[in-house]
Formats: structure tokens, C-alpha cells, sequence
């Protein structure tokens, strides 16, 4: 049974509207990543889940029942806030055991759960401290502890890992992951980092401008994006987009050599040829791009070189030990089943597969 | 490596040399001090004042001098042991706690539900209540005893404390104080279950702590110093306030100055501990330990 049912959400506030028709469907213990740039709706979706903001139109149904009328309370469902929201003149044990003041579980009970939730977060030695005595990591394991306390049917993450450094940020993610897989509950999680998305998602929703852009697997999305905005937000750095002209089947670059496309394009139609920097690499097989090497990123085992290209700059993968120098001409090439193609105008994919 | 210590050693040495740098006091300085000096001069000598001459004798009391000349706890005994001083003492500590905790409940919870609850008319409603601040007292003396007369409240604690129960400025100072408290503390609350007047009690107003110790000490002093509205709400004696009571040891004819001061001087020992109480909880950065870190 799917635990969440979003039905066509749509959320205005005074004139704007925020949310154009919502619709998802999440499944019994799925982990669900809202992923997009700033202002595309991710965290309102996420408050009109909880129940924080009321809907303008459309449904939200938690485990079978429509919840829109109900109270946040009421809906069986906890929030990880992306400040922690830990209550400071609490110790961890109140912080945690603050979601039981209203169960109808006997002292003892809550107690056990209390102990148990605290064990499975490695908390149990800072039960009595304050928020104040705790890291940025414990801090946030106590918000994560405090909407586990409660058992609910979802868990809602309002981009709980920003606020951390890169490392414990990291750290952080394994550890939701490893939750995730130890409690089964379904997830929602909220963030703009697609890193975080690609590594924590079973199902990715990539949203902009109030608008569901695609749903998918992180696979799915990084390798058959819908369209144009998917590609470039998914991976880093982004999918290169190259500007061409389909001519008898051909997709016609600024300059060097024609390319084969494998799809029905009409002759004269603009495409967007796509190409992954993973996927491009210097290589005198088949190449398709030449240009000059202006700037050289290493990043251990690849370096990402930039090229200025007749069709602009392009971000390419080269050898990490013996990437080309500033200023070389090279050559790039790609495997012909690593481009993608978009439509110029409408910038869907006009792949086969997408 | 081996100059580079040598270096080491003959810089360090002459920063040793040299000791604390010794800096005359430059002019602006001086002034500086000065002024304060003077300010903190005149903050003291009445207090200085105050004492001395609860200390002094009658035919000594016009006598500038801060030392009496022979200093004695006469006045206090009097005082202490003139039955009217506890009942005024009494009254005061009775008339400032209840409008201390009035206060502190009420201006909040109105501050607590203009800064987090979206309402139409919200901002109407908090000017209006601001444009009260605007009026002076004097003007509402005669509205106040006209009403206190309607309704009975003569001559009573009640009628003492009704225009203090709850102030504009409290309710402006919480509300701008909730402001500093991020919603998703609220929301995390609502989340958990709680109704919203437990939200206000056990998760907003912990946080505000600092301002309720202001809060508690400005109306404490405000009511505990207040002279004029006591003085007309009451008639009888027994319902004078401490202000108001010391005011009595003293006609047109004879003003015992060593007796007022007295109670004054024994007066301000409630205010010191209501301040010393409070003042450890105004520590700004509490609510900040929750949030990110």
C-alpha cells in the first residue's frame, strides 16, 4: 500500500501560486528525495505533507486516509528540521522524550523507547546534557531521534544535512542511510544538493518552478534526464550542452564532423546534443569536438579540463596523471550510446529511452 | 635552524625588554573618565544621601555633611516598630508581585500571538496597542478613578493594580523578543503534539527568558516606586503603598526627612533581591544553543 498519496497539490499564496498540480505516489518504506533549486516548492510540498501550510487545492492521503483537514499531530508523521529546532533548555533526554507528552504510551513504555531510540543513535552516554554541550552531529541526531520516538508512518527531512560541514555532512548521510535500511519507515527528504539525492533516494523528484520534473530512480534520472534542466542539475559538474541542427538525420555541430543520431528528428529542427564530462574524454577515436584546453581541475584520479570548443566551452574527464596541458589542442570524443538529445525549444528529451 | 632560533630568542627578548607598554592617558580619555565619574557621583549621592540621613538625628538633618556626626539605627527602630511601615511594606510586595506575574503572563502571551499567529487585523491591533504608550499618564488618572469609583475598586489592591495589569510596553518588548525565536521551534512543537497555549508555556517562553527577567524587574520597580495613581485610588491608611505611606511622615509643617529615608533606605532591600534574582537570566544567546551549530 502506498503510505503517501499527493493528489494534484496546489498551493497559492495572495496571487502567486507556488505549487501547479502536485501528484505522487510513495510506497511502504520508500526513501523519497524532493530535489531542486531554491524556491521550486520542495519544502512547501514538504509542509503541506506535514500539515504546516493548508493546500489551496488537491489531497494529501497518509496511510489510506485524507489528512488535508487534519492537524499536524494528527497525521502520524515526524519532521527533521533543517535548523534541528532542538529545544535549548532541554536535556536529550526531554528533547527526544518531548514527542511522547501527548501518546497514550504508560511512563514505563515511553521510557523503553526512549532508551532504545537513544541506543540505536549512539546516544545514550548524552542523555542528560544540553544542546548547548553537543556537536553539530549530536545535535542533529537528536532532532532525528526525536522524530524517531514517535514511530511515525513517514518521516518528513526538511534539508537536515545543510547546516553541516562537508565531512560530517557526509558522515550524516551514511548514517541516515544506514536508519533508513535498520527502521524501514518511509522518507521524505527535502534538499538541493543532488549528491545527497543521488546517494540517498530509492526514488528521486526533481522539481522547479512548482512543477514535478521527473520521478525516478537516481540511475534513471542521471542516465535518461527528460529534459534539459534535469540533466544539468543532476551530476557535477554539469551535462554539456551542445547546440545543433538535425540535417538528414545527422545532428550538425558549429564545426567538426557530423553526428548519427539513432531518433526520428525532422530535418532543420534545433537539438540539444548532451554529453556527461564523465563521458567525454580526449581520445582520437571517432571525435566530434576539438578545441583548446583553458583551465585543468585535478581531482586525484581524473582531472576535468575545460575546453574552449566552436560550440563553447565543454567540461571533459581526462587521465589524472597525464591530463593535457593549458593551452593543448585536444581531441574529445564519446561513446555514441552516452549522448543525449533534447529538443531546442521545448528542451525534452527526444531520446528513446527517457 | 640555528639562526632562525637565535632569531627567535632576540625577538622574544626584546618583547620582554620592552614589558607592558606604558601609555599615558590621552585627553579624550580623561574626559571620558570624567563624565563617568561624574555620572556614576551622581547615580550614588542620592543613595549616599539617603542612608546618611536615615542615620542622623532631626536637628541634623539639614547638615550637608554625608558623615553624620553621631550616627545611629534609631530611625530604623522606629520605623520597624511603627505598625503601619509592614502594612505599606506589604501592600507594595503584594501590588508588584501580582503585577509582576500579570505582566509577565499576559504581555506575552498578547506578544507571543501578534509575532506567531497570522491573523487579518494583526497589524492594526499592535499599533493600536502601541499608540497607547503615546498617552501620558496624567491624562488617564481621571478615566482610571471614574472607573475604579463604577466598578467599587476604591481603596482596594484591585484598584491599585488594575491599569498595570498588563502594559503596552511589555507587550511590545515580548513580541519583539518572540520575533528572535525561529518558527521552526513552534512547528517542531506543533508537529509533536502540543496544544498552543503549551507551545507558549514549555517551548516559547523558556526561550525568552532573558526577557521575561527584564520584563519582571521594570514592572517590580515600576509598581513597587509607583506614587501618584496609589495616592488617589486610596483613602484609608492601611491601603497606603510604601511610596505613598512614607509620604504621610511628612505635612505641610513638619517633614520627618529621617523617617522617610529610612523607609526609603529599608524600601529599595525588595528591589535589590527582585534585581539580583533576575538579572543571572538575562543572558542573550540561550536561544541560539537549539539552532545550527
Amino acid at each position: 500500500m502506498a503510505s503517501l498519496v499527493l493528489r494534484n497539490l496546489v498551493k497559492t499564496y495572495d496571487k502567486t501560486t507556488v505549487l501547479h498540480g502536485i501528484s505522487l505516489e510513495v510506497e511502504d518504506g520508500e526513501f523519497i528525495v524532493f530535489v531542486g533549486p531554491s524556491g521550486c516548492g520542495k519544502s512547501t510540498t514538504l509542509r503541506l505533507i506535514a500539515g504546516l501550510e493548508e493546500t489551496t487545492a488537491g489531497e494529501v492521503e497518509i496511510e489510506g486516509r485524507v489528512v488535508n483537514h487534519l492537524k499536524p499531530k494528527e497525521r502520524n508523521i515526524a519532521m527533521v528540521f533543517q535548523n534541528y529546532a532542538i529545544y535549548p533548555h532541554m536535556t536529550v533526554r526531554k528533547n527526544i522524550g518531548f514527542g511522547l507528552r501527548t501518546s497514550n504510551l504508560t511512563k514505563a513504555e515511553k521510557m523503553a523507547r526512549l532508551e532504545d531510540v537513544a541506543s540505536v543513535l549512539e546516544m545514550t552516554e548524552l542523555l542528560d546534557r544540553k544542546p548547548s554541550q553537543l556537536s553539530g552531529g549530536q545535535r542533529q541526531r537528536v532532532a532525528i531521534g526525536r522524530a524517531m520516538v514517535r514511530d511515525p508512518a513517514v518521516f518528513l527531512f526538511d534539508e537536515p544535512l545543510s547546516n553541516l560541514d562537508a565531512q560530517l555532512r557526509t558522515q550524516m548521510r551514511l548514517e541516515i542511510k544506514k536508519l533508513h535500511q535498520r527502521v524501514g519507515n518511509t522518507i521524505i527528504f527535502v534538499t538541493h544538493d543532488q549528491v545527497e539525492a543521488m546517494t540517498l533516494a530509492d526514488r528521486i523528484v526533481i522539481m522547479k518552478d512548482g512543477h514535478i520534473l521527473q520521478v525516478g530512480k537516481p540511475s534513471d534520472v542521471y542516465h535518461r534526464p527528460a529534459n534539459t534542466f534535469v540533466a544539468g542539475f543532476i551530476g557535477a559538474p554539469s551535462m554539456n550542452m551542445l547546440q545543433c541542427t538535425v540535417d538528414g538525420g545527422l545532428a550538425r555541430l558549429a564545426s567538426g564532423p557530423d553526428i548519427q543520431l539513432d531518433i526520428d528528428v525532422s530535418q532543420g529542427r534545433s537539438v540539444i546534443l548532451g554529453v556527461r564530462p564523465d563521458d567525454l574524454h580526449p581520445s582520437g577515436d571517432n571525435p566530434f569536438l576539438k578545441g583548446t584546453v583553458t583551465v585543468r581541475e585535478p581531482l586525484g584520479p581524473d582531472t576535468l579540463i575545460y575546453v574552449d570548443t566552436p560550440s563553447g566551452e565543454v567540461i571533459a574527464k581526462a587521465d589524472g596523471q597525464h591530463p593535457p596541458d593549458i593551452g593543448e589542442t585536444v581531441q574529445l570524443s564519446a561513446s555514441r550510446s552516452r549522448l543525449h538529445v533534447f529538443d531546442a525549444e521545448t528542451g525534452m528529451s527526444l531520446d528513446s529511452n527517457a | 635552524m640555528g639562526s632562525a632560533v637565535a632569531q627567535i630568542r632576540a625577538s622574544s627578548k626584546t618583547l620582554l625588554a620592552s614589558g607592558r607598554p606604558r601609555t599615558s592617558a590621552s585627553t579624550g580619555q580623561v574626559i571620558r573618565w570624567l563624565i563617568l565619574f561624574i555620572g556614576g557621583v551622581l547615580m550614588v549621592m542620592p543613595i549616599a544621601y539617603m542612608i546618611s540621613t536615615s542615620l542622623k538625628w532631626p536637628h541634623e538633618i539639614y547638615n550637608l555633611a554625608l558623615v553624620p556626626n553621631e550616627p545611629h539605627l534609631e530611625n530604623y527602630t522606629y520605623v520597624l516598630e511603627d505598625g503601619r511601615f509592614y502594612g505599606w511594606f506589604v501592600n507594595s510586595l503584594v501590588i508588584a508581585t501580582i503585577t509582576t506575574i500579570s505582566n509577565i503572563l499576559f504581555d506575552s502571551l498578547v506578544g507571543y500571538t501578534l509575532c506567531k499567529f497570522r491573523f487579518p487585523g494583526r497589524y492594526i491591533v499592535f499599533i493600536a496597542i502601541l499608540s497607547t504608550l503615546m498617552i501620558p499618564t496624567e491624562m488617564l488618572v481621571i478615566p482610571w478613578y471614574l472607573m475604579s469609583q463604577a466598578f467599587g475598586w476604591l481603596d482596594s489592591y484591585w484598584g491599585i493594580m488594575f491599569p498595570g495589569l498588563m502594559t503596552a510596553f511589555g507587550t511590545f518588548l515580548m513580541k519583539q523578543f518572540f520575533e528572535t525565536v525561529p518558527d521552526d521551534f513552534i512547528e517542531a512543537a506543533r508537529i509533536d503534539g502540543l496544544n498552543e497555549l503549551a507551545i507558549w508555556w514549555t517551548v516559547a517562553m523558556p526561550l525568552v527568558r532573558p526577557a521575561l527577567a527584564a520584563l519582571a524587574i521594570f514592572v517590580f520597580l515600576g509598581n513597587w516606586t509607583a506614587f501618584i495613581w496609589p495616592l488617589i485610588v486610596t483613602n484609608s491608611v492601611d491601603m497606603y503603598t510604601l511610596p505613598v505611606g512614607l509620604s504621610s511622615f511628612g505635612d505641610e509643617a513638619d517633614v520627618q526627612w529621617e523617617l522617610i529615608m529610612t523607609g526609603a533606605a529599608i524600601s529599595t532591600i525588595p528591589t535589590l533581591v527582585v534585581f539580583l534574582i533576575f538579572q543571572r537570566f538575562i543572558i542573550r544567546g540561550v536561544v541560539m544553543a537549539g539552532l545550527k551549530g
